[in-house]
């Protein structure tokens, strides 16, 4: 009765193997290595990249463990520091030339010392959270009722326009918070104006109210829409935050949105906050400009003659110089959206401008005196101009709504789309959480809940082989697998793992060893009552595993709360004691039974156990007495 | 070795009345505390700024307070934290200065009279951050309790996961006033404590159940009184050991786990020395008040094929 059948031992087998495979990376510790990965939203990094660093190594004379691709980085890894910095200084020769401009990060990294065959696997140390390794974690509150009033503001000219396009007159559009108030006349006029939002704006809502003799027409965005403008203002915050951040050349930044409104960002191992705070909080500036034509500009275009009284130079993507004037025509802060498209007629990839209503006023004055010319929108960062894009001017555009076209591919048009709208954030942000955390309080942080963990483990192992003898043994031995597999499940998913996910570990166990502590007591309660000890072992595990499993549904429903609604710390305690839960009904049930099952089913004629002591009072009777 | 030698049940519901008195008695306090003292919340729900900082010598806080309250800092809180080099600076929310700017402040001032001193850590906290820990602690306090009394109720019977709920939310108060009393720092990581601690304590309250339920079905003559003196008493080993293991754990995170982990322990430590209290003496109390019976729990229906039922069957 007490044999598990070959598959159950087979599961057993295979469960400690991939246990004990993805838990191995966490002993090799961590090796210095540079990291190479994009400075740009518009650079690449590839296959030719990576030989690129393995050229610059060569040459260099530094011999790395390994050159590798992983996602949008190159990693090169050494064996010590010294060759890390000589690496690195190699890399950054090769790779930026001018350290003004840089197209990729060359950073210092720590990765994972475990071999190659490992990595292959997946199999990759926990990821440790910034109070384990250091660092700086700021949390980020978008203003969403900013982003909706920029783009209540882009609606009203937009709206201007195709009113004007339909002779439909009007007693004036102004913007009421996030609302577009139109007036009109008479009924006529308002029925007619609705009609063409209705029929051009999907995402408005107008809604008529009689004001004396006049009507006013309410236009307000739609609730769907305005979840949408939401999503796309956190979106492009996040992705301008992205661009700054590549600059502080961290290895591994995180950037994440949390809830609708929130976006999150760690990044470990700097200290440095305040320029970290700097560089966030900084604002790109994107101007419209017009191109120098003249003759002396284009000898200075080609290298040939001095740059013009009044005109700049700068260079454009492809590296082609630029002759601009100094004169400004638009800011950023004109542009409302620029989104990738393609042209009705041509099916050409295009990039779609959206301006405010002042912009496109500016900009069909500007565009009717100079068709046929060109205009260059720059991008300052830093106080560095780049041209992203140079367009001809075909015709004068009216209404605030640009294309560019031509010669450019799908994917050229999303790029340069996301500079223009990474040139700002969509909505202003404020930090409201942030935390430093020294490396050396990182490095303790780690020893002290491993010390926690390894001590109490310790502790309960020597109690329960002394109390239960032989099944202390076991349980002890299902308890360490208990961790292991915590340990290589936290690996897989690379959750994130934070004193209080070690804390939560420590209690696993505390816990776990619950099950263990109701078998053996349930199996020394059935010897106790005369069962022989092979009926005892099975009704023990059989009885014992209703309550096990009710007592670990309910820990498991405060778990599943924390996780729920707890937030920071409180989510990380949740997620590794949900997983101890999980894993500790494994361990403590499935596995130590196996053990038992090995030791002692194959014995036909078992006498006695080695449980402990089984005790029993004078009278058999005596406890579950019968009046 | 067995710890435990009981020749007979020990008769716990007799005074089950004085069991109840000394809870509601505890109960009431910590109710008091909480009321009049408050809980000295940490500045993750007060919002605020918090800097740690060492020193190479044992730190003069009188130093470093007078330095701090220099700046112009009118409600400032320093002490130490872990050891005597490492000092904690708590600085409220200021309108007009931004954290950055409140710790580098701090910092070179602190720097100005100590070189040696290095920064450690820094927090800063908005204060609508606070109000959502707040809510988001209610919010999981609700679902535990809620989702403990359905589970309860279903595998068992209301009576039980009323008792349950009813005992472990006293451990709960009772923890609070723990920390009212002695105004300990009440941090998110103690909410996790705590709620862990509830779910801990109900799974005690339901081995005790389990064994209730199983000894109405064995135990045909037993009166309601008998059968849960009699579950308490089988399930004592058990509960002693488990607790004593878990509080082993604890404890080694008590000593090991440094500043960061002390109160997180502290508080698992009073939840699981009350929790034995409470589900021995009080869950079981509670559900012989609201008046368990055997045919609660024994029920013919349930004889044939109640899925969720493991002893289905087992009636002697």
């Amino acid at each position: 009765m007490n044999r598990y059948p070959v598959w159950k031992y087979a599961i057993l087998v295979i469960v400690l193997l991939v246990g004990v495979l993805y838990t191995l990376p966490n002993f090799f510790g961590e090796a210095p290595a540079v990291q190479v990965s994009s400075a740009k939203a518009t650079v690449k990094v590839d296959a030719a990249v990576q030989q690129r660093v393995e050229e610059a190594l060569k040459a260099a004379g530094v011999t790395p463990d390994f050159v590798a691709l992983e996602g949008n980085s190159v990693r090169a890894r050494f064996a010590a520091s010294d060759t890390q910095l000589k690496a690195k200084d190699a890399i950054q020769k090769a790779l930026v030339p001018d350290a003004s401009d840089p197209s990729y990060i060359v950073a210092l990294n720590l990765v994972s010392r475990s071999p190659v065959w490992l990595k292959s696997l997946h199999a990759n140390p926990m990821y440790l959270g910034l109070d384990l390794r250091g660092g700086v974690h700021f949390m980020l509150q978008v203003d969403m009722q900013a982003a909706l009033t920029k783009k209540a503001e882009s609606y009203a000219g937009d709206i201007r326009t195709a009113l004007r396009d339909k002779s439909i007159r009007h007693g004036g559009i102004s913007r009421e918070g996030q609302n577009i108030d139109i007036k009109v006349r008479d009924e006529a006029t308002m029925t007619a104006a609705r009609n063409l939002i209705a029929d051009q704006f999907t995402d408005l809502q107008a809604t008529s109210t009689p004001e004396g003799t006049e009507f006013k027409l309410r236009v307000a965005i739609k609730p769907e829409a305005t979840r949408k403008v939401q999503e796309q203002a956190l979106k492009q915050n996040m992705v301008t935050l992205h661009n700054r951040i590549n600059e502080l050349g961290v290895a591994e930044p995180v950037i994440q949105q949390q809830g609708l409104d929130r976006i999150v960002v760690q990044l470990p191992g700097v200290q440095d906050t305040a320029k970290a705070k700097d560089i966030l909080g900084r604002t790109a500036t994107l101007e419209v400009r017009l191109v120098d034509e003249g003759t002396e500009a284009r000898a200075a275009e080609t290298g040939r003659g001095p740059v013009p009284f009044g005109s700049e130079r700068y260079l454009e993507r492809n590296g082609q110089p630029v002759i601009v004037k100094k004169q400004v025509i638009l800011t950023g802060e004109n542009l409302t959206d620029a989104q990738p498209g393609f042209d009705g007629q041509t099916q050409e990839p295009t990039v779609n401008l959206s301006l405010d209503a002042k912009g496109s006023k500016i900009f069909r004055m500007i565009t009717a005196e100079n068709i046929g010319k060109r205009m260059a929108i720059v991008l300052f960062e830093k106080g560095k101009g780049e041209v992203v894009t140079a367009p001809v001017i075909r015709t004068e555009i009216g209404g605030g709504r640009v294309q560019i076209s031509g010669r450019m591919t799908t994917a050229e048009a999303n790029d340069t789309a996301l500079l223009l709208r990474a040139g700002s954030l969509a909505a202003p942000m404020e930090i409201i959480e942030e935390y430093t955390i020294g490396p050396s309080l990182g490095a303790d942080n780690i020893k002290r809940g491993i010390d926690s963990v390894v001590w109490g483990l310790a502790a309960i192992a020597v109690f329960m082989c002394i109390y239960y003898m032989l099944f202390g043994v076991f349980s002890s031995i299902a308890l360490g697998v208990n961790v292991l597999l915590l340990v290589a499940i936290l690996s897989m998913l690379q959750a994130t793992l934070t004193l209080p996910g070690i804390a939560a570990m420590a209690l696993a166990i505390g816990v776990a060893i619950d099950s263990n502590v109701l078998i053996n007591e349930r199996i020394r309660e059935e010897l106790r009552s005369g069962v022989s000890p092979q009926a005892a072992i099975h009704t023990g595990y059989e009885r014992a595993w209703a309550t096990i499993l009710d007592s670990n549904v309910t820990t498991l429903i405060a778990g599943l709360a924390l996780l729920a609604f707890g937030s920071g710390p409180v989510r990380g305690f949740a997620v590794v004691h949900c997983i101890g839960i999980l894993t500790s009904m494994f361990s403590a049930v499935f596995f130590s039974r196996g053990l038992v099952n090995l030791w002692y089913g194959r014995q036909k004629k078992l006498k006695s156990v080695s449980i402990g002591t089984v005790w029993k009072p004078d009278t058999d009777t005596a406890v579950a007495k019968t009046n | 070795m067995e710890f435990f030698r009981i020749k007979k049940d020990i008769p716990f519901m007799k005074h089950a009345l004085i069991f109840n008195a000394i809870s509601f008695i505890t109960f009431a306090l910590a109710v008091f505390f909480l009321l009049t003292r408050g809980l000295h919340l940490s500045v993750e729900f007060t919002g605020g700024t918090v800097m740690e900082v060492a020193y190479s010598q044992p730190a003069e806080l009188a130093k470093v307070r007078e330095t701090v309250s220099g700046l112009g800092y009118p409600d400032v809180q320093v002490q130490n934290f872990g050891t005597a080099r490492d000092v904690m600076i708590r600085l409220p929310v200021q309108k007009g200065v931004t954290s950055a700017q409140q710790s580098e402040q701090v910092l070179g001032a602190l720097k100005a009279a100590d070189p040696e001193v290095t920064l450690r850590r820094t927090e800063f906290v908005g204060p609508q951050v606070g109000e959502e820990l707040v809510h988001g602690g209610l919010m999981a306090l609700a679902m535990v309790v809620v989702g403990i009394v359905i589970y309860l109720a279903l595998r068992f019977e209301w009576k039980f996961g009323v008792a349950a709920i009813i005992a472990n939310l006293h451990d709960v108060v009772i923890i609070l006033g723990f920390f009212a009393f002695f105004q300990w720092e009440f941090s998110l990581s103690v909410l996790a404590a705590v709620l862990a601690v509830l779910g801990y304590s109900v799974n005690e309250s339901v081995v005790i159940f389990d064994r209730i339920r199983e000894a109405f079905r064995k135990y045909r003559k037993m009166t309601t009184h008998e059968v849960i003196d009699h579950a308490i008493t089988s399930t004592m080993s058990r509960t002693i050991i488990t607790h004593g293991s878990t509080e082993a754990m604890v404890l080694s995170m008590f000593f090991f786990g440094g500043p960061s982990l002390h109160y997180f322990a502290l508080a698992l430590t009073i939840g699981i020395l009350f929790g034995i209290y409470s589900s021995v003496f009080v869950a079981a109390a509670i559900a012989m008040w609201l008046g368990v019976k055997r045919e609660d729990l024994v029920k013919p229906v349930r004889k044939d094929g109640d899925p969720n039922d493991p002893h289905a069957g087992a009636t002697v």
